[in-house]
């Protein structure tokens, strides 16, 4: 249990990322680093996409699932990943490296 | 009624005939298309007048007889009318149409004399105009009246003298007011109704409603998708289900069912309570592997598909891209004293942690971090003495085998997740005496128990075993300074003992194994014989840091010192066949597992050579700094065994991943209508054919 608290104090902290969320099964957001309106906004949204994508993913090969969904933006960039109960998602300001 | 007639066309004037209309049409024959009566003067004054659009007949066709016939039909009714009969089902003529056509109503105020109403109205008037009038007509009238309701005969009398005070509450409103004003007459009136009615109410029952009304059975929405993949998730769990019950049934032996069923309690139990947890940790890993990844995202690609285009100018050199870097809070001021690639999860390495400085020993760490996430170790483990050694064990890539500062052992289980070793030496269990240099896991012994060599300045290699959840040792050999018993005057003989740094075990001769020592001696061993060495050699003027065999030539070793040296063997001659001095100590060397004659040292100016025989036998063809400072010392290199990159790490317990260029991982080029020949026989050709050269060299001088 502490661990997975010190993974998302981590990923919290990590450069670029602005906030996290981990919703539960139903879509109820359990944990946010967000305000409440965006958290219940993304939850929202998010929970019924990455349905969608998981269904989709299984549909073509049942024995496949999704591990994770990139959606990148203009401004930001969403990642989410599913859990069997739960789902785990942050938002992320992107970054263009320039060697 | 207007008589039927078909309008015959406007013609010019004929015989007269029998018909009735005739006449007036001959009027309006003259005025032509337009009839009406205004115009009928006004069309006679004048001259006929043709019309344009006349039919023009032959005096003949003037001439010709029509006979019309009046009949009374209707000329508008239907000729045959046709219902559906759904008796017969099908459609029937009705015979007779009805001819009646109706050209005017109108609602009349007469009414027939003998009708009720007339009647009523008749006497009305009569009592209004003629109230003496005599009784006998009135009931005479009002007896006409009865006959028409009811049989008068009984009622007559009797109902007369009832029917007073029950005309008082009649209910025939007009009759009552007439007969009010008419006592004498009234008796009579009142047999005009032959009935009495007499009625009486009895109390209505008070109506009550009793309901009765059961629960509505509990309803749940339900829905769900049918998706293939649904439907193959039953599917598997179906199976699973199935092949639980053929477990149960098949373990019958008592001790495996008691332990299987404790299991399976305690798994049941805890995964309720960690299913909830786990799952959001493996989540929430991903995500921070891809937060990695998106952070480190030109780092990944470059380790994927960066290829130093400029390898192609620079001759034979080649270089080491940086990668990442792995470094941790915990382990600022320890220095990495051991690395260790998984052999079955190829992005997994294991750190070990302590300090080589005699004076300064404090704890230890045993790290093991993933490529895929360089900012956090996945696994991470301490200990109180610092840890000199590791190994992972080749079959079971969660045991690792650690060797500490104080001279104990230690196995650590990766499944576990406790921070401590699963099993552990002590004093008792005879443990080193002096820091333990290096650990390797063997072959299970014969009673498929773990087993692992480790091997210490105490001058014993001992052989640990686990039985049962201990660790049993045995000691294998007592390094002996041969040659170095000091003869001490009273004749004994002293035995100094030698100090193993180093050791390594033959790829496929099994017992056979190399030890080096801090007098720079590395002794060819044997487990089976514990007292004697095979063989000897004078290898360095310092303590042998690391030694090494050749991934493909069975023949072939190599070992580095601190005396700035590196040589490589062939084991049957005593001499080295190549002599490099890299200018600084060596901390580590290590082969290359694609290639025979590539092999990589590291030295403590933070430089990594990385050198390939079969390019340049002299000069590493890879000479680069790589550590940030120049305190910083490089202590330990190793190779990823399918990656082209290596891991270095240095005393400040950074840990810096490189990638190698591609002239440091040439292949022999295949030769036109060859196959590309890999493989054990290439490598061993390739180096036996430098070691030949060497070789000649030497019996030549």
């Amino acid at each position: 249990m502490a661990e997975v608290e010190e993974t998302l104090k981590r990923i919290q902290s990590h450069k670029g990322v602005i906030g996290t969320v981990v919703v539960n099964a139903e879509g109820i957001p359990i944990r946010t680093t967000l305000d409440n309106s965006t958290t219940v906004q993304y939850a929202g949204l998010l929970h019924q996409l990455t349905m969608k994508a998981k269904s989709t993913v299984r549909d073509i090969d049942p024995q496949n699932d999704l591990t994770f969904l990139r959606i990148r933006s203009k401004k930001h960039e969403i990642m989410v990943a599913p859990g069997n109960l739960a789902f785990h998602f942050l938002v992320k300001l992107s970054f263009c490296f320039t060697r | 009624m207007f008589p039927a007639s078909t309008k015959t066309p406007h013609k010019q004037p004929r015989k007269q005939s029998i018909s009735i209309g005739r006449g007036t049409r001959k009027k309006d024959e003259d005025s032509g298309t337009e009839v009406g009566e205004g115009t009928d003067e006004w069309a006679q004054s004048k001259a006929t007048v043709r019309p344009p659009d006349q039919l023009e007949l032959s005096d003949a066709e003037l001439k010709e007889e029509f006979t019309r016939i009046l009949t009374a039909n209707n000329p508008h009714a239907p000729q045959n009318i046709v219902r559906y009969s759904f008796k017969e089902g099908a459609y029937k003529l009705t015979g007779f149409v009805n001819q009646l056509a109706v050209h005017y109503t109108q609602v009349g105020n007469l009414i027939p004399k003998d009708s009720d109403e007339g009647r009523r109205q008749h006497y009305r008037d009569e009592l209004v105009a003629d109230s003496q009038e005599s009784a006998k007509v009135v009931i005479s009238e009002t007896e006409n009246l009865e006959e028409d309701e009811e049989p008068k005969e009984l009622e007559t009398e009797p109902g007369n003298q009832t029917d007073v005070p029950a005309a008082g509450a009649a209910e025939k409103v007009t009759e009552e007011e007439l007969m009010t004003p008419k006592q004498p007459k009234e008796r009579k009136l009142t047999n005009q109704f032959n009935f009495s009615e007499r009625a009486s109410q009895t109390f209505n029952n008070p109506l009550r409603e009793r309901e009765c009304q059961t629960e509505p059975p509990p309803r749940t929405n339900f829905s769900a998708t049918a998706n293939q993949w649904e439907i193959y998730d039953a599917y598997v769990e179906e199976l699973e289900k199935q092949e639980k019950t053929k477990e149960k049934e098949k373990a019958k032996t008592p001790v495996a069912i008691k332990t299987g069923k404790m299991a399976m309690r305690k798994l049941t139990s805890l995964e309720s309570q960690i299913d909830d947890i786990t799952k959001v940790s493996q989540a929430a890993k991903i995500v921070e592997r891809m937060v990695n990844q998106n952070t480190y995202d030109d780092i990944a690609q470059d380790f994927k598909y960066y290829e130093d285009a400029a390898d192609e100018y620079r001759d034979q050199e080649g270089t080491l891209l940086p990668l990442w870097k792995f470094q941790n809070d915990k382990t600022k001021r320890l220095s990495v004293t051991a690395l260790c690639w998984n052999p079955k999860y190829r992005d997994l390495f294991a750190v070990g942690y302590g300090s080589y400085d005699f004076m300064k020993q404090s704890r230890g760490m045993l790290l093991l971090y993933s490529m895929k996430n360089p900012s956090f170790p996945e696994y991470m483990f301490s200990s109180d003495s610092g840890i000199m050694c590791l190994d992972i064990h080749v079959d079971h890539p969660y045991l690792v085998a650690v060797g500490h500062y104080d001279g104990n052992v230690a196995i650590y289980n990766l499944k576990k997740p406790h921070s401590q070793p699963s099993f552990r030496s002590s004093a008792k269990s005879g443990k080193h005496t002096d820091p333990v240099w290096q650990v390797k896991w063997q072959k299970d012994d014969m009673d498929q128990n773990l087993n692992f060599f480790s091997v210490s300045s105490d001058g014993r290699i001992v052989s640990w075993t686990l039985v049962k959840s201990e660790l049993v040792h045995i000691d294998v050999i007592k390094l002996k300074v041969e040659g170095s018993t000091t003869e001490v005057p009273e004749g004994l003989q002293l035995h100094t003992v030698g100090c193993g740094t180093a050791f390594d075990f033959h790829k496929e001769i099994a017992y056979l194994f190399l030890v080096g020592t801090e007098e720079g001696k590395i002794y060819k061993c044997s487990k089976s014989y514990s007292s004697q060495f095979l063989d000897t050699y004078d290898a360095h003027n310092m303590a042998v840091d690391a030694v090494s065999w050749n991934a493909y030539h069975t023949k072939v070793f190599i070992s580095c010192s601190s005396d700035w040296t590196v040589k490589i063997w062939d084991h049957t001659i005593k001499t080295p066949m190549f002599i490099y001095d890299l200018n600084s100590a060596v901390g580590d060397v290590a082969w290359a597992p694609y290639s025979s004659t590539v092999f990589a040292a590291v030295t403590t100016d933070g430089k990594t050579h990385v050198f390939d025989l079969a390019i340049n036998k002299y000069e590493a063809i890879c000479n680069q700094p790589v550590v940030a400072k120049k305190k910083n010392k490089i202590t330990h290199v190793q190779f990823n065994p399918i990656h082209p990159i290596i891991i270095v790490g240095d005393d400040r317990g950074h840990i810096i991943c490189l990638k190698l260029s591609p002239n440091l991982r040439k292949m022999p080029k295949e030769k036109k209508g060859q196959e590309v020949q890999k493989g054990l026989a290439v490598e061993i050709a390739k180096l036996d054919k430098l070691l030949n050269l060497v070789r000649e060299v030497k019996t030549k001088t």
